[in-house]
């Protein structure tokens, strides 16, 4: 900054009298900040507007952002709706077993659980414990399973082949095969996860497992042969190489395959829980593109807002958890 | 004194893609409990592959190495190696890279505070005590190197092993570690080979230099005893005759025996190769 001003000779009188530099700079900064991705929101906003006025659809108008919007506040309207039904069906719960135990002091008091419809922040986090149990799943396996590849050429070669064929299938080609063999392995009378999320997990598993895979095995593979010899001279057993050598080197490449992965995740989850009939945002989709009614649309529109923008806060979370993680804090990781 | 370590008709031929290539041939080598080796040649002659096999980081295709006794065929802690690049852990700070170093080697033999005593101590050796808990992308080149030291020492190795250790410090930088490195030996007297460029480095530090012929197929050529009575002091020693007498033998090795018939641009390719394919 000081740099950049030296050259415009009559500010730098000011600044040092003033010392109001920083005012103008931080205005500078806050508008190419903010500003500048807010005039182009602005126009997408427009230019959204303008072109929905024109789609017409069978179910009417192509949702505008103002229709959205409507959409939206009605969607939280009726989160606090059913929640106030929720607490007044558990209020009149307990007033009557307060009224029966008074009758009858031996009497065992049931709650009942409510079981209205979820609501749309219900299914928002149906969606986001459905993807990270994917995720963690997904990771648990193939963190591991680079490492060895990474330490072996051999195991590499072996597994190789395999990786590249799985790693392009669709998450729609995956699902009826887990369906089926979830129903036929995952029996329990009274199951503790319903069976579409076991689905649609093990399909978001399958999914985004390959690229956390391939960046470990990449990452570990191209340790520095330097710290190998390290490992070599001081003899350190596999474990100990692979937790002071192996996991710190191969942190960054790791951390690309995790946010490749997760993003992935999210993709297929949608497709998922549309298909596996998981109460999430995939079925919200679904069940309103049934539904037919003139909101749908409007709905619809308001899921892919929320979609796009959860994904996008996913990724923030993972790289701060990356920035939190690396130890080459010089490192520019965006 | 005792043969401590003893190479004996050592060769190594390496596969390549384009067959097989011998880098070296009947070396032989025997040396002393507390000697400083110094091996000097021409780059690409193989100095890093005598270094390798007695580190066992090589196998020799014939011959072999011997040391207290005990052949040689797998790197261990008693030959600790001081690596050209430092090869420092990035992540961890110097302690810590001493530290790894101590507790694998000492497990079971030190205490808890012995071990961090012991750390310390060859830190306070190297004259790190002052930065012993930063990270190697926070310390200068020759910070590091001296860290690259103070965790073979710690080792408490049989013999130290050092290739080029100074090689990518600038001069004064370079003259200071020496004189570390002087002082250091002298109250440890450990057995040392170093691989060095540097002539002034390998009269001013050795007992015996090691000069080796050009490679392919590469052998010692000739060794020269220095005879200087320590501790040496490089300004007095500048203007001894004995010691410019050791100097231009060296010299005399390397640029008239030795002479380099290869065009400057193969020598560079021959280096390049040789780092990438040595590590
Ligand atoms: N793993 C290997 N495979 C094939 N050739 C090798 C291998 N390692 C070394 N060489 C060859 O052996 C020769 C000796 O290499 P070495 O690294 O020991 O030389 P050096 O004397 O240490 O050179 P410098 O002074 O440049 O470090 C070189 O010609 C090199 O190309
Ligand atoms: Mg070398």
């Amino acid at each position: 900054m000081n740099i950049a001003l030296a050259n415009i000779s009559w500010i730098e009188p000011m600044v040092k009298i003033a010392k109001g530099d920083d005012v103008a700079h931080n205005i500078q900064v806050i508008i190419k900040a903010i500003g500048v991705p807010l005039a182009g929101i602005l126009v997408f906003l427009m230019i959204w507007h303008a072109a929905a006025s024109n789609i017409e659809t069978s179910l009417g108008n192509f949702p505008g952002p103002s229709d959205v919007y409507e959409q939206a506040k009605g969607l939280i309207a009726e989160h606090y709706e059913e929640r106030d039904k929720a607490d007044a069906f558990y209020q009149r719960q307990e007033e009557r077993n307060a009224a029966r135990l008074a009758q009858d002091p031996n009497y065992e008091a049931k709650i009942r659980p409510y079981t209205g419809k979820p609501t749309y922040f219900d299914q928002i986090g149906t969606s986001l414990i459905t993807v990270l149990s994917g995720f963690v799943l997904a990771s648990l396996i193939a963190i591991p399973l680079g490492i060895l590849t990474g330490l072996s050429p051999t195991l590499n070669a072996a597994f190789n082949p395999v990786i590249q064929i799985f790693k392009p299938v669709s998450p729609l080609a995956w699902l009826p095969l887990v369906t089926m063999v979830v129903s036929a392995l995952y029996v329990s009378d009274d199951p503790t996860v319903p069976k579409s999320f076991i689905n649609s997990m093990i399909t978001v598993m399958l999914c985004s497992l390959w690229p956390t895979l391939i960046n470990t095995s990449v990452g570990v593979a191209s340790i520095s042969p330097d710290l190998q010899n390290v490992s070599k001279v001081l003899r350190l057993s596999f474990m100990t190489h692979v937790i002071k050598i192996v996991l710190p080197s191969s942190i960054p490449m790791i951390f690309t395959g995790l946010r490749l992965s997760l993003s992935i995740a999210w993709m297929v989850l949608i497709a998922a829980e549309m298909l596996a009939q998981n109460p999430g945002l995939g079925k919200f989709v679904w069940d309103e593109f049934q539904n037919g009614s003139s909101d749908s649309l409007g709905r619809i529109m308001v899921a892919v807002l929320t979609i796009g923008f959860i994904g996008f806060l996913l990724d923030r979370v993972m790289l701060s958890i990356q920035k939190a993680v690396s130890w080459d804090k010089k490192a520019d990781i965006r | 004194m005792s043969v401590i370590l003893d190479i004996t008709s050592c060769g190594i031929e390496f596969q390549t893609p384009k067959g097989s290539f011998r880098a070296l041939r009947d070396v032989n080598l025997k040396i002393k409990k507390g000697e400083y080796i110094s091996l000097i040649g021409h780059s690409g002659c193989g100095k890093s592959t005598v270094l390798n096999i007695v580190a066992g980081l090589l196998q020799a295709t014939e011959g072999g190495v011997v040391l207290n006794g005990k052949e040689v065929n797998e790197p261990g802690p008693e030959r600790a190696v001081v690596f050209q690049n430092h090869s420092l852990l990035p992540w961890l700070t110097a302690y810590q890279n001493v530290e790894l170093a101590v507790k694998t080697v000492f497990q079971g033999k030190k205490s808890k505070a012995e071990m961090k005593e012991w750390i310390e101590h060859n830190l306070h050796l190297v004259h790190m005590d002052h930065a012993m808990h930063k990270r190697p992308d926070e310390i200068s080149g020759g910070m590091k190197q001296r860290v690259g030291i103070a965790r073979a020492l710690a080792m408490e190795p049989d013999v130290l092993l050092m290739d080029e250790p100074f090689g990518a410090l600038d001069a004064l930088t370079r003259a200071h570690l020496q004189d570390s490195l002087m002082e250091i030996q002298k109250e440890l007297n450990n057995t040392v080979i170093m691989i060095t460029h540097d002539v002034d480095e390998a009269v001013l530090l050795s007992d015996r230099i090691v000069m080796m012929t050009n490679g392919p197929a590469a052998t010692i050529g000739e060794i020269l005893d220095i005879e200087l009575e320590r501790p040496r002091n490089r300004l007095e020693l500048a203007d001894d005759p004995r010691y410019n007498h050791y100097r231009s033998q060296v010299l005399q090795f390397l640029y008239e025996k030795q002479k380099k018939v290869e065009h400057i641009a193969d020598a560079r390719k021959a280096k390049g190769d040789a780092k990438t394919k040595v590590a």
